[in-house]
């Protein structure tokens, strides 16, 4: 389906009043025919792609627009299609935009160093490189090969590790796997607390 | 989620108990109130009335930390009324087993109690066993050992004197309770539970869903539509984080960590691959062994999984006293660990007992920090009470995208594996997390294969790059690892699988290596078929329809099934209990099940439906958790009164908590209940809500919010500044009187209750305010370690 630019401003004022109403959890109501808008929607100025909610577990579709010039977000919304949320989001997740256009994301990776008053601005390949030896020193010095029983247990107990329910799927198997090939055990998370 | 978030539109009658769903999970309420327009009665129980108690129809105050009373008194009330469906009971709950001899119980201590190690010999509990190894039974139920004999008798205490007494709720309110959910334990009504933060966050959590839970089994609203026990997750992808094993006592899939004493992958298969005589009995944790080994391949992919299995590390005990998050946090103050990678975590607010938390930051050699915006765990050093020149932590604060800026899947709260496609371009370079986790796993196996090091093998035998596409993390990738594929040509039934195919479920996962799977669950996910979390297509059969169960809208685990249990939604003849709204069907004349992908494909009456647990049946008693088989009362760690009515055991004996930190109890200096929650607006620490200008605006700082009655009491009017302080430590608040909280009467004495929201950090917004868990204790659930957040003791001042 090809949609004119007539036709995606009334699709894109129905997705809009159902933002407006979004957080009385009311929203559209679901249409007969399921068409896939989000692929329809192809104006000339930006792409559209579809995402899921970054906050509570409810997951609630989104609609984000980029802008093709600057690859930045000009617009998120409400997914009117998705079956959970109908187009209808909180105030947070109507909110998505701010978080990825803010001024408040710092602009480089920061570095303090022991007993610093500040943070200073390194690159991140230099960070990498001093990360991978504070890991490797404190492993290899540490490493515990048998417990006071004497069984082998070849784990690392002096680096832990605290994190994510905001990562993805693919990111969180990802990490599990790689800290368990570290041999940390002090492996925790959001889900526990 | 034992079911989903549309299916709430299928209830009859939805109890709110223990969350604020309204103002916490706003969208769940379009399918609450879906089902209130079709007649549904919704039922509110919390400390404090909020939007979910004023979208309720009935709205019962209940003192934070009282819900086991509340919940056995319900347990008494159907029992003692006989409103249990009964059929479902007998044929699908273990009500008809018998408890074997050591099982005792008096005042408040069940048998098997360690004194000195606050810890019970579980193996007291166990069932009595016939001559085939199987629990004795008594389909009478009259065998005063029976399980449903055991309940009658446990819960005898807990009668409506008793519990009003105690929990602060009146007589009144506790009857229609207990008189409206209980109606739902007929063939044809479906009640269900929606919980969140306010039944976990306690040293009794496990045991507060377990009380549900036994409801729930008792009156058959287990695997049905509109029923079940559905925990209401908070993040984003705090489902798939769990399901991946981040997490001490879990692997991907939960599988459990191995143990010191499991020297082999025999041995380790034999401790977790549960064993059942009952031909009847799935007992679907005997696939352990397929799922384990196909873990191992994932991870060491040119190594035999008994070889690769000496490369996982192991625990000296799974005990979550031991390495759960508070016991993490005392071992990082007394100076165990080196470093701490906090990724997507910002422990310095979010952790309880706060002074403590952001005091063990300090005794750290480096910290690296991965996060959207700076915050209260990377800028620690520089935090109210701390002198940089004397801390000597290294931190690294490395920004990432945010999720509209990078693609992958995440699991929401009904596991919904849905898939999320890349928008913008992320500002500054910055990258996604995996592909962060790529680059610094690359450097330390390049360190390791330059300079050598302890026990090299684990690292650069890791299947690193079956994550990357030339060099770069790929979430595809990765994805397809998750689901596995065959490792060579197997044939498996008649049908030859080739050699790289992904495997198309984890029916077909196999013991030898010969397939890897990176999380058994997601098997299916990733298919032949392509990428099932992306899929789109709102086509339903009509039955479907009626129950808006979108079978081919993204992916859900396991295997593409929407509502666990659901076996258990129809007769032991394969006919739905609920005609009206069928979830699973057998369909004679094909001999297949429609609707669901039901829980096996056997016939119907073949297999008993809980078909993860060893012996098929509902577990009504369950002899597996650290606190007891049955859930019994106790007081908060920190509570109000020096005695309860039902026995004189104060607190859960096995609680964790630290000897050498004090703890309110009827303690004059403390004298007001303390409880935390979340608003609309902000979110989790509010790390990153905070930093929006849209957000704070509607919800700018720190709040403490209490009654008429309280703030007269202490003199304080609305909208001044005022000083909560506990044990540990104090916050500053503005006041917010309000007619929402109202005195509670316990035990004859006027109980007062505050709460604060836990969304703050000294960072920013300036004048925001600090975190609410300066006030919380580090006494945690024995089970699980989860800190009792919901229910502490303070005071409130003018400030």
């Amino acid at each position: 389906m090809h949609t004119n630019r007539r036709n995606f401003l009334k699709l894109s004022a129905t997705a809009a009043v159902a933002t407006a109403f979004g957080g009385l959890g009311l929203g559209c109501t679901p249409k007969a025919e399921a068409v896939d808008r989000a692929a329809a929607m192809d104006p000339k100025w930006s792409k559209q792609t579809t995402s899921i909610c970054c906050y509570c577990a409810v997951g609630c579709g989104l609609v984000v627009n980029t802008s093709l010039k600057t690859k930045r977000a000009v617009n998120v919304e409400g997914d009117p299609d998705h079956p959970i949320n109908e187009g209808a989001l909180c105030a947070k997740g109507a909110s998505i935009w701010q978080l990825a256009e803010n001024d408040r994301r710092p602009d480089s990776v920061l570095y303090r160093a022991p007993y610093a008053n500040k943070f200073k601005k390194v690159s991140l390949a230099w960070a990498l490189e001093k990360i991978a030896h504070n890991v490797k020193k404190a492993r290899d010095e540490n490493f515990t090969h048998l417990n006071s029983r004497g069984q082998a247990v070849n784990r690392c107990d002096t680096i832990a590790s605290l994190g994510s329910a905001a990562l993805d799927n693919e990111e969180c198997w990802a990490y599990s796997t790689m800290l368990r090939s570290l041999g940390l055990v002090y492996v925790e998370h959001q889900a526990r607390i | 989620m034992t079911n989903h978030w549309i299916d709430l539109k299928n209830s009859d009658c939805i109890l709110i108990m223990g969350s604020n769903a309204a103002e916490n999970h706003p969208i769940s309420f379009k399918w609450v109130t879906k089902a209130q327009e079709k007649g549904a009665t919704v039922i509110h129980v919390d400390p404090r009335f909020t939007r979910t108690s004023a979208k309720a129809d009935m709205y019962a105050p209940i003192r934070s930390g009282a819900d086991i009373a509340v919940l056995g008194g319900m347990i008494k009330y159907i029992l003692d009324n006989d409103l249990i469906f009964k059929e479902y009971v007998l044929e699908y709950t273990n009500a008809s087993f018998i408890v074997g001899d050591k099982y005792a119980f008096d005042n408040g201590i069940f048998s098997g109690y360690n004194r000195e190690t606050r810890s019970y010999d579980l193996s007291q509990w166990a069932f009595a066993m016939d001559e085939n190894g199987n629990p004795k039974k008594d389909p009478t139920l009259q065998d005063p050992r029976c399980v449903y004999q055991m309940l009658r008798k446990h819960y005898e205490r807990y009668t409506l004197d008793n519990v009003e007494a105690i929990s602060g709720m009146t007589r009144a309110d506790i009857v229609k309770f207990y008189e409206t959910y209980a109606a739902t334990g007929k063939k044809d009504k479906a009640g269900t539970i929606m919980y969140a933060m306010g039944w976990t966050q306690h040293t009794v959590g496990v045991q507060n869903i377990r009380a549900m839970a036994i409801i729930q089994l008792l009156l058959g609203n287990i695997g049905i539509p509109g029923g079940g026990v559905n925990a209401l997750r908070g993040e984003a992808n705090v489902q798939g984080s769990t399901d991946h094993g981040l997490l001490y006592h879990i692997l991907p899939g939960y599988l459990a960590t191995p143990l010191a004493a499991h020297q082999s992958l025999a041995e380790y298969n034999k401790a977790f691959t549960p064993v059942s005589n009952d031909p009847m009995s799935a007992n679907w944790w005997q696939n352990f062994p397929k799922y384990s080994a196909s873990l191992l391949k994932s991870m060491w992919m040119d190594d035999d999984p008994a070889v690769s299995f000496n490369y996982l590390p192991k625990l000296d005990t799974a005990a979550a006293s031991v390495y759960s998050w508070l016991n993490l946090f005392d071992k990082m103050d007394k100076g165990q660990f080196k470093g701490l990678f906090a990724w997507g975590m910002n422990p310095a607010c979010s952790g309880a007992n706060t002074h403590k938390t952001r005091q063990a930051l300090t005794r750290l050699d480096w910290l690296v920090n991965v996060n959207i915006f700076p915050n209260e765990t990377g800028s620690f050093w520089e935090g109210p009470g701390m002198d940089p020149s004397k801390i000597k932590t290294e931190v690294f604060f490395l920004p990432c995208s945010v999720s509209i800026e990078k693609e992958g899947s995440v699991s929401n709260s009904g596991r919904w594996m849905q898939w999320r496609y890349q928008g913008p371009d992320a500002p500054h370079g910055f990258k996604p997390d995996g592909d962060l986790m790529y680059e610094l796993m690359h450097e330390i196996q390049a360190l390791y294969k330059k300079e050598g090091g302890v026990y090299p093998e684990p690292i650069l035998r890791f299947n690193l790059e079956g994550w990357a596409t030339n060099g770069i993390f790929d979430p595809h990738k990765t994805a397809k690892l998750i689901n596995g594929h065959f490792t060579r040509d197997v044939e498996i039934g008649g049908t030859v699988y080739k050699k790289g195919t992904q495997v198309p479920s984890f029916a077909m996962l196999q013991a030898d290596g010969s397939t890897c799977s990176g999380n058994w669950l997601y098997c299916n996910s990733y298919t032949e078929q392509g990428n099932m979390a992306a899929r789109r297509s709102l086509a339903q059969t009509p039955e479907q329809e009626k129950l808006g169960l979108f079978p081919n809208y993204t992916w859900c685990w396991p295997v593409n099934r929407r509502i666990l249990y659901n076996r258990a939604s129809v007769d032991p003849t394969g006919k739905p209990w609920n005609p009206e709204l069928p979830l699973i069907q057998w369909d004679a004349i094909t001999k297949k099940w429609v609707g669901d992908v039901p829980d096996g494909g056997w016939a119907p009456g073949e297999r008993h439906p809980f078909i993860m647990t060893r012996f098929g049946f509902g577990q009504l008693y369950g002899p597996g958790r650290a606190d007891g088989p049955l859930p019994e009362y106790y007081e908060p760690l920190e509570c109000p009164v020096n005695s309860h009515p039902f026995s004189t055991t104060l607190h859960n004996p096995t609680a964790i908590s630290y000897a050498d930190e004090d703890k309110a109890v009827c303690d004059p200096r403390y004298p007001f209940v303390g409880t935390t929650y979340r608003v609309t607006e902000h979110w989790q620490t509010g790390l990153m809500t905070r930093n929006q200008e849209w957000l704070v605006e509607m919800e700018p700082q720190m709040f403490v919010e209490m009654s008429e009655e309280l703030a007269a009491l202490r003199g304080i009017t609305n909208g001044e500044k005022v000083i909560v302080e506990s044990v540990r430590g104090s916050v500053w608040a503005k006041a917010m009187v309000t007619k929402r909280f109202k005195p509670f009467d316990v035990q004859g004495t006027v109980i007062h209750q505050v709460g604060l929201p836990w969304h703050y950090g000294w960072t920013w917004p300036k004048d925001g305010g600090d975190s609410a868990n300066i006030l919380t204790p580090s006494v945690g659930d024995p089970n699980t370690g989860i800190p009792e957040t919901k229910a502490f003791m303070v005071n409130v001042r003018k400030a």
